[in-house]
């Protein structure tokens, strides 16, 4: 029974959002016609027709596409991964200890509006494989959005909290567990949510520089044989393939703070 | 005891650049490890980027390197300024009225998955020309972060506001210099910040795979021919010059709203 | 930009009536049924019930932020509000906040004249010299003429948007809970200001408020709404002497008054009370 009223809902929605849904039927047109005509010009559009058929015809069922989704899930999982690792404790360390914030504060500050791409020369030199010099790329973006968010997540405890654990006789090692760490989750959420992202943007571009494998060099290998419908559908498939990632991202946050749902006053900060 | 507080801060950070400077240089040029021997050493970058005939032919007293950071931030800001042109009014509307922001949510948030860098190559292929293309690009996601922090600074407003001024007579126009516009600009403000930072962010990389000009192009260039001390001139360049353009938004944003600064505790919310 | 029928028919400025008002959301929450209330030129009424039980739904309807459906309601004659016309906010009634609505990016000065700048019937100068001169009766506010809202007490701020809405001459001021959120001194010292300012300038006043004593210190009439859904369910006439101050508080007949209201407000929360148990059993 509620499950029928859920659908009703969810139907009732779509049309209601239907002026959405006209804009994006206006703008698949509005491509679709610009195709035809560019191709009276000289050929350099393509329609969505043909992106939709090049990619039935050649990628659905090559197992290299598939491959390429693999590569670059794999370098975004161990570049995220990693920033979060390393992240998270340099944040809290950061958060908690005002001697560490006034010695590495300064020097994170410098190197962190250096561009991630700016990066890859220095990374492709240091490290052995390409591999890793491309996860580092992408742990370098995740990295400092991480960081950012828990060292502010910290800094905004109300030291209330803190007088109050100890003057009820917690040790350290307590107020850190039942402080520090849950106040540290909504940060966290907030950097995952905004670090994927970012993951993802500097995952491509390193691979369309340095890679041999993956969305992003299947897109670059589509600019270079000037093969259009080649490039649009790397960037959809990429498109798809980060959106992924951000719904299991929500999708983590969901699970690790299920009363914020309800509770704007946990969205945690930017 | 303020000053000796001042004195604290300021030696420890002293502190935090000499330690990483001598790391930097111990791993460079004392480890043991192949990897670390490959890297640009600190003394050798600075030696290069100070000295009047640098080796690779860029240094603070080289005219070249001047002209690369003007490539770099002439592009830039073009698009930081289209972007904010085009961005800004398109947040308000969306936050305005609703059905703007019906026919925009959907398209906007289909295109969102898709990275900026992803953009570049058929941007490329499209544009008559390079430097059109890195534009393009770079427009694209200084656009998305000033739209969409625009948008929600104006969904943000407490809707009093909007009531209080339709109580004392406000037209719709006067609601948008009014309320909507001072209302939304604190967000506005850190989105053109985001905005300028995502901007160079794509810059670098629009430069590095297809420009002739500017830091990314310096960067790649520097690497392919084996200058290694010039790409680190590169990447340390490209951070500052990134940091004072972001602090200059934040500049102009706190004199544009004092009231912003004025306010001891908030007056709603 | 709808403009009232000024009614020279009529003497009186300010009066309302309020008729079988009803207001439904969706098709299933009716927040007010068949509320019906006449409010005199002039009168201080103050509405208490329950929380939820409609009043600031019907606050809205009348201020023009949203239209019943069913019913309407008229100022001096004129049509104001129903089912069939959509609500149009305006300078006759104006509001004043529950959290205060200053624009913080304004000067004290400029939100006061911000109503005769937009409605663009007077010149600045002398808009200006009107403010200043209201700010100083409402107790020596030109001091902070040029200063931000959050640079001044909350108690100025709301002594402000007081002045803000009086400026507009309008024919009915409208509160919502205006003292809510302020401890109890400020609140008293309010309450004085409030006395002072609407003596001052005597308007039609709409009152909302939880607190019984404020009600019955500040109105000529305190109305009860029931609960959910809401309608008038009595008024009590305050005939406590003008002017009036805060030791009035413990008077005999002040008190009488109170037991009155506590007796009819408490049988309505309980009902709310009750339902809310069922509803969630």
């Amino acid at each position: 029974m509620a499950a029928k009223g859920r659908t009703q809902n969810a139907v009732a929605r779509l049309f209601a959002h239907w002026r959405g849904a006209v804009a994006i039927v206006a703008f698949v047109l509005v491509w679709q016609i610009l195709g035809t005509m560019s191709s009276t010009f000289g050929g350099k559009i393509p329609t969505p027709t043909q992106v939709t058929q090049t990619f039935f015809a050649s990628f659905v069922d090559d197992p290299r596409y598939w491959r390429n989704w693999a590569a670059s899930f794999e370098r975004v999982l161990w570049g995220f991964g990693f920033a979060q690792l390393f992240g998270i404790p340099l944040g809290i360390a950061l958060g908690l200890s005002r001697t560490t914030e006034e010695i590495v504060f300064p020097v994170f500050e410098v190197l962190r509006p250096i561009p991630p791409l700016a990066w890859v020369p220095v990374s492709i030199l240091f490290w052995p494989t390409h591999e890793a010099s491309i996860i580092f790329i992408t742990f370098i973006g995740a990295f400092f959005v991480i960081v950012i968010n828990v060292f502010d997540g910290i800094r905004h405890i109300p030291e209330r909290y803190f007088w109050l654990a100890t003057s009820l006789g917690a040790t350290p090692w307590r107020i850190f567990l039942r402080i520090v760490l849950p106040a540290v989750i909504p940060s966290v959420a907030v950097g995952m949510t905004l670090g994927i992202a970012i993951t993802w943007d500097v995952l491509v571009a390193a691979e369309m520089i340095a890679g041999d494998l993956g969305l992003g060099r299947l897109t670059w290998e589509g600019y270079v044989s000037n093969t259009p419908e080649i490039v649009i559908v790397g960037m959809i498939s990429i498109g798809i393939a980060g959106y992924l990632s951000a719904r299991i991202v929500d999708y983590i946050e969901a699970r690790l703070m299920p009363w914020a749902q309800h509770d704007p006053k946990f969205r945690g900060r930017r | 005891m303020l000053s000796a507080i001042v004195n604290r801060r300021v030696g420890l950070m002293v502190f935090g650049f000499a330690a990483a400077f001598v790391l930097w240089y111990a791993s460079v040029k004392w480890l043991p490890f192949p990897a670390f021997r490959r890297l640009p050493d600190p003394v050798g970058v600075l030696q290069e980027w100070l000295s009047r005939d640098p080796a690779y032919g860029i240094s603070v007293f080289t005219a070249d390197y001047y002209v690369h950071i003007l490539y770099s931030t002439y592009r830039a800001t073009t698009a930081f300024a289209l972007a904010v042109v085009l961005g800004v009014p398109l947040g308000i509307m969306m936050g305005w009225k609703t059905t703007v922001r019906e026919y925009s949510d959907a398209l906007l948030t289909l295109l969102r998955p898709i990275p900026p860098l992803a953009w570049v190559p058929l941007a490329i292929l499209l544009f008559p020309g390079t430097e059109p293309a890195v534009i393009f690009v770079v427009f694209l996601v200084a656009f998305y972060a000033t739209t969409l922090n625009t948008w929600v600074g104006v969904r943000a407003i407490d809707v009093a506001y909007f009531r209080a001024a339709l109580c004392l007579g406000a037209r719709p126009v006067d609601v948008l210099r009014d309320v909507i516009i001072p209302g939304a600009m604190p967000s506005i403000f850190t989105g053109l910040q985001i905005a300028m930072g995502a901007a160079w962010f794509s810059l670098v990389a629009g430069e590095m795979i297809a420009a002739r000009y500017g830091l990314g192009y310096v960067i790649w260039e520097a690497y392919n021919l084996i200058q290694y001390p010039t790409i680190v001139i590169g990447m340390v360049t490209l951070g500052f010059v990134g940091y004072v353009c972001s602090a200059l938004i934040r500049v102009a944003g706190d004199r544009l709203m004092r009231w912003h600064q004025k306010n001891i505790g908030a007056v709603r919310g | 930009m709808r403009s009232v029928a000024s009614a020279p028919a009529t003497a009186v400025n300010g009066a309302v009536t309020i008729d079988a008002v009803g207001k439904v959301y969706g098709e299933t929450v009716v927040a007010l049924e068949d509320c019906s209330l006449e409010i005199a030129a002039g009168e201080f009424l103050a509405l208490v019930g329950p929380s939820g039980c409609g009043k600031s739904t019907l606050l809205n309807i009348l201020a023009g932020f949203d239209h019943p459906t069913r019913g309407t309601v008229t100022l001096d004659g004129a049509p104001l509000a129903s089912a069939d016309r959509a609500a149009h906010p305006g300078p006759d009634r104006i509001v004043v906040f529950q959290e205060g609505a200053l624009f913080p990016w304004k000067t004290v000065l400029d939100n006061v004249t911000y109503g005769l700048k937009v409605q663009r019937q007077t010149a600045p100068e002398e808009a200006r010299a009107r403010a200043l001169d209201m700010l100083a009766r409402c107790g020596g506010l030109d001091r902070v003429a040029h200063q931000f809202p959050g640079q001044i007490s909350s108690g100025m701020q709301r002594r402000v948007e007081l002045v803000r809405a009086l400026i507009n001459d309008p024919k009915m001021l409208l509160l919502d809970e205006p003292f809510r959120a302020m401890d109890t001194v400020s609140k008293g010292r309010m309450h004085q200001h409030l006395l002072d300012i609407h003596a001052q300038f005597p308007k039609t006043v709409f009152f909302i408020t939880h607190d019984l004593e404020e009600a019955i210190l500040l109105a000529d009439t305190v109305a009860v709404m029931t609960t959910r859904p809401g309608r008038i369910r009595s008024r009590v006439a305050v005939d406590l002497p003008r002017p009036r101050h805060a030791r009035m508080i413990a008077s005999e007949r002040f008190v009488a008054l109170k037991e009155q209201l506590i007796a009819a407000v408490h049988e309505e929360a309980l009902k709310a009370f009750e339902r809310g148990e069922r509803e969630l059993a």
